[in-house]
């Protein structure tokens, strides 16, 4: 709850909807949370569409799942894990006022997250190579024509996972650049830092759905030797 | 005319001029009318793809366009009637004009988002109309694979674009209510005393939050598929088509309560007011719009029965709809027994809401015979169908709809409509409504299948009877278009509460002023208490 908010600052916008600034934060914040809810449902459709062609075909998505590269796949996993902590001092050093570090750990961050997309693409750009986009030059080295189509299925939903996620990525690095914009203008103080708390939720958010695709898409069959 | 204390008066309507002043508005009252405007628009163009089905039924050969022509019209009908008309009728007209009014309220949470969600409807339904305009779209408007990812040579990815668009309106809007009910609400107003209207839009708000991302992700893999083949829902490649029917039914069942739980709100507040009663069991009807939300969700495979679905998932599916069919008819049994000694007047809205009552329980109980696995086959794509859904879909939803734009017409534009030509329209609307579907469930149950312009001659009697029923119909919806807008000038003026009602909107002036109540109201008492009120005389002249 935020109670301290009776201490009124002139600079904070009181929308004029709204009686308290604790009820605006508190909408905002409600708002962010069922926006986040709408994104669960909407990753779900397609997590759904995994979860029934692994049960029919498990064979044929343990078998494509290990031309993935797991190396490169941890690696982004760490680096996105660690833009979320970036995310994190980001918001705490909103909500103490320092203005300098809310801007440092925002740059931090949103470098975090470009490499991710950048290693994010190395890797498609592997998959063009050896002929792993589906479509019709898909082709799968070791596989009969029978089982080319339910490899190409793992392709299909391993592109729609991850395209999307960077898509949202994407949407996220232009968030942050927003929030840069205004951290330097000092707009985030102590009492007024809706925006950067919420959009490090949605940076979280899409974190997490990474948690999952991570060994959805990569560690179907691997085993430590 | 028009009075010297209405045009001195400052309100919404007049706090400013110019297409600015619409376009860039962030009033809620000024989106509902924009709303208002932009589905009657998808209204009628979705009715004149229903009028050339009309005409081309009335033979039995098919002669008046081709069949794939065909196919497009009822494909356009469906898309314009449901996506742009249905789903945003009642919540973002009725629902954005009163929702924050009647818990007492400035404006909802987010008044720029509620603009945006506007201009997402519009940018949407411009995607659709353009593919219409363009050469239309021939799947039908549930969009079913393989035909539409493989198939079709019609505009499907900008038919489903503009659906994925709008859908994100929908999906702004109902957040928009979820945040404004939660934390928005005036002094006093407790969950158990706002008016069963704002109970009913929060619940489909719900549903429009949960259901409506499930069908943006499902175009987004039918457009991946036409686009860049990828084969999510290909049999070729091992992939299911049912998959997307599956998909597709997750929201678009639940879509039907979108429809009609906001249809049953305005119901719920007609009944009580014009027979000066309150609500009976109004913990049970507010209750019961939740659990419709809830069972609406876990009903989607009745649309499946013939889909190579397990017998045993249509079991469950079957049984649960069956379920769903508790809370609503809770609502009209509550509905009845508020009439039960009730002061009843027989106004424009409560014809509207009797209209409602008797309809939409012909399309629930025709609903439980398609829910049941065995009479489904015999029926499955036939006219049954057809008119079981309009049942619900034009004799519950629009008839609530039209009930409740003449209930609050005063509130909204400050002037009253002309009761005798209002009540004329009801009845035609009425009569012109059963004779066009009521033939549609004898079609359907003799065999008739939808989605076909050539049938055998013994089933003509019957589609002439449906198609002179719809031009009745056609001439009723047209009579409210036409003196709605001659009560803006002609109209008696409206006092601000005419009805005696006793809802928060009506202790405010007719129009309201731009932050709706000059005064915050504090609210002391239960919702439907009408010993306290009575309602204004309306000046004519």
């Amino acid at each position: 709850m935020a109670s301290e908010s009776h201490v009124h600052e002139e600079t904070v916008a009181l929308r004029e909807q709204f009686d308290t600034e604790a009820q605006q934060k508190d909408a905002s914040t409600l708002g962010m949370w069922i926006f986040l809810i709408t994104e669960v449902m909407f990753f779900g459709g397609i997590f759904l569409a995994y979860t029934v062609y692994r049960r029919a075909y498990p064979e044929i998505f343990a078998v494509a799942s290990t031309t993935l590269n797991v190396y490169i796949g941890a690696a982004n996993t760490v680096v996105l894990l660690c833009s979320s902590l970036t995310m994190v001092l980001a918001v705490r050093a909103a909500q103490l006022g320092k203005s300098k570090a809310i801007v440092l750990f925002l740059i931090l961050t949103l470098i975090l997250g470009g490499v991710f997309l950048g290693v994010k693409a190395y890797e498609w750009n592997e998959k063009y190579v050896e002929h792993h986009i589906p479509g019709p030059a898909f082709h799968m080295e070791g596989l009969s024509p029978d089982l080319q189509g339910h490899a190409q299925l793992f392709f299909s939903l391993y592109f729609a996972m991850t395209g999307l996620h960077a898509l949202h990525m994407v949407i996220g690095a232009g968030l942050l650049s927003y929030l840069i914009m205004m951290a330097r203008k000092g707009r985030y103080t102590a009492e007024y830092n809706t925006p950067v708390d919420l959009i490090g939720l949605y940076w979280h958010f899409v974190d997490i759905i990474w948690i999952f695709l991570f060994p959805l898409l990569y560690l179907i069959d691997r085993h430590l030797k | 005319m028009i009075t010297a204390a209405v045009q001195e008066r400052e309100h919404y309507l007049n706090q400013s001029y110019g297409i600015k002043s619409w376009l860039l508005t962030k009033d809620h009252k000024r989106i509902g009318l924009l709303y208002l405007a932009t589905i009657t628009l998808f209204f009628f163009l979705g009715g004149a793809f229903a009028t050339m089905i009309r005409i081309e039924l009335l033979t039995p050969t098919g002669n008046f366009v081709s069949s794939d022509t065909y196919n497009k019209l009822f494909t356009m009908h469906g898309v314009a009637m449901i996506f742009f008309f249905l789903i945003p009728s009642i919540p973002a007209t009725l629902g954005n004009f009163f929702l924050p009014m009647m818990i007492g309220a400035r404006d909802l949470a987010f008044p720029r988002i509620n603009l945006l969600s506007w201009y997402l409807l519009v940018i949407g339904g411009l995607f659709s109309l353009f593919a219409m305009l363009a050469g239309g779209v021939d799947t039908g408007w549930t969009f079913y694979t393989p035909y539409s990812t493989t198939y079709s040579n019609s505009w499907v990815i900008a038919t489903a674009l503009g659906i994925f668009i709008a859908g994100f309106s929908s999906i702004l809007t109902g957040l928009n209510f979820i945040v404004t009910v939660h934390r928005m609400r005036a002094p006093g107003m407790t969950w158990m005393r706002m008016p069963l209207f704002v109970w009913s839009t929060y619940a489909t708000s719900l549903i429009q939050v949960l259901g409506t991302p499930v069908l943006a992700v499902t175009l987004v893999l039918l457009f991946c598929e036409r686009v860049f083949h990828i084969g999510i829902f290909d049999p070729a490649l091992g992939g299911d088509p049912v998959l997307f029917q599956h998909l597709f039914w997750f929201y678009s069942h639940p879509a039907v309560y979108i429809m009609v739980l906001p249809a049953m709100g305005v119901i719920s507040e007609l009944v009580s007011v014009f027979s000066r009663k309150a609500v009976f069991g109004y913990q049970f009807v507010a209750y019961a719009s939740m659990a419709i939300a809830v069972l609406g969700f876990l009903v989607w495979g009745h649309h499946l029965f013939v889909s190579t679905q397990s017998v045993y998932a249509g079991l469950v599916f079957s049984f649960l709809s069956y379920f769903v069919a508790i809370p609503s008819a809770i609502k009209v049994f509550n509905w009845t027994a508020t009439l039960y000694k009730g002061s009843i007047s027989f106004a424009t809205p409560m014809l509207y809401a009797f209209g409602f009552i008797g309809l939409f329980t012909i399309g629930g109980l025709t609903g439980l015979f398609v829910a049941a696995l065995g009479f489904d086959v015999h029926v499955t794509d036939t006219y049954f169908v057809v008119a079981h859904f309009h049942y619900i879909m034009v004799g519950g939803t629009i008839m609530a709809y039209l009930g409740g734009l003449h209930y609050w017409w005063p509130k909204m534009t400050g002037r009253m409509y002309p009761e005798g030509w209002a009540k004329l329209s009801a009845l035609i609307i009425f009569l012109g409504f059963n004779l066009t579907f009521f033939p549609q469930f004898i079609l359907g149950y003799l065999g008739m299948p939808r989605r076909y312009h050539v049938y055998p001659d013994e089933f003509q009697v019957l589609h002439v009877l449906s198609t002179a029923g719809a031009s009745v119909l056609a001439v009723g919806y047209l009579m409210p278009m036409i003196y709605f807008i001659w009560s803006l000038r002609y109209g008696a003026v409206a006092p601000s509460n005419p009805w005696g009602a006793t809802g928060l909107e009506w202790k405010t002036p007719s129009p309201p002023p731009l932050h709706n109540f000059d005064e915050m109201p504090v609210v002391t008492h239960e919702v439907y208490d009408y010993s306290t009120v009575i309602g204004e005389e309306i000046q004519v002249g």
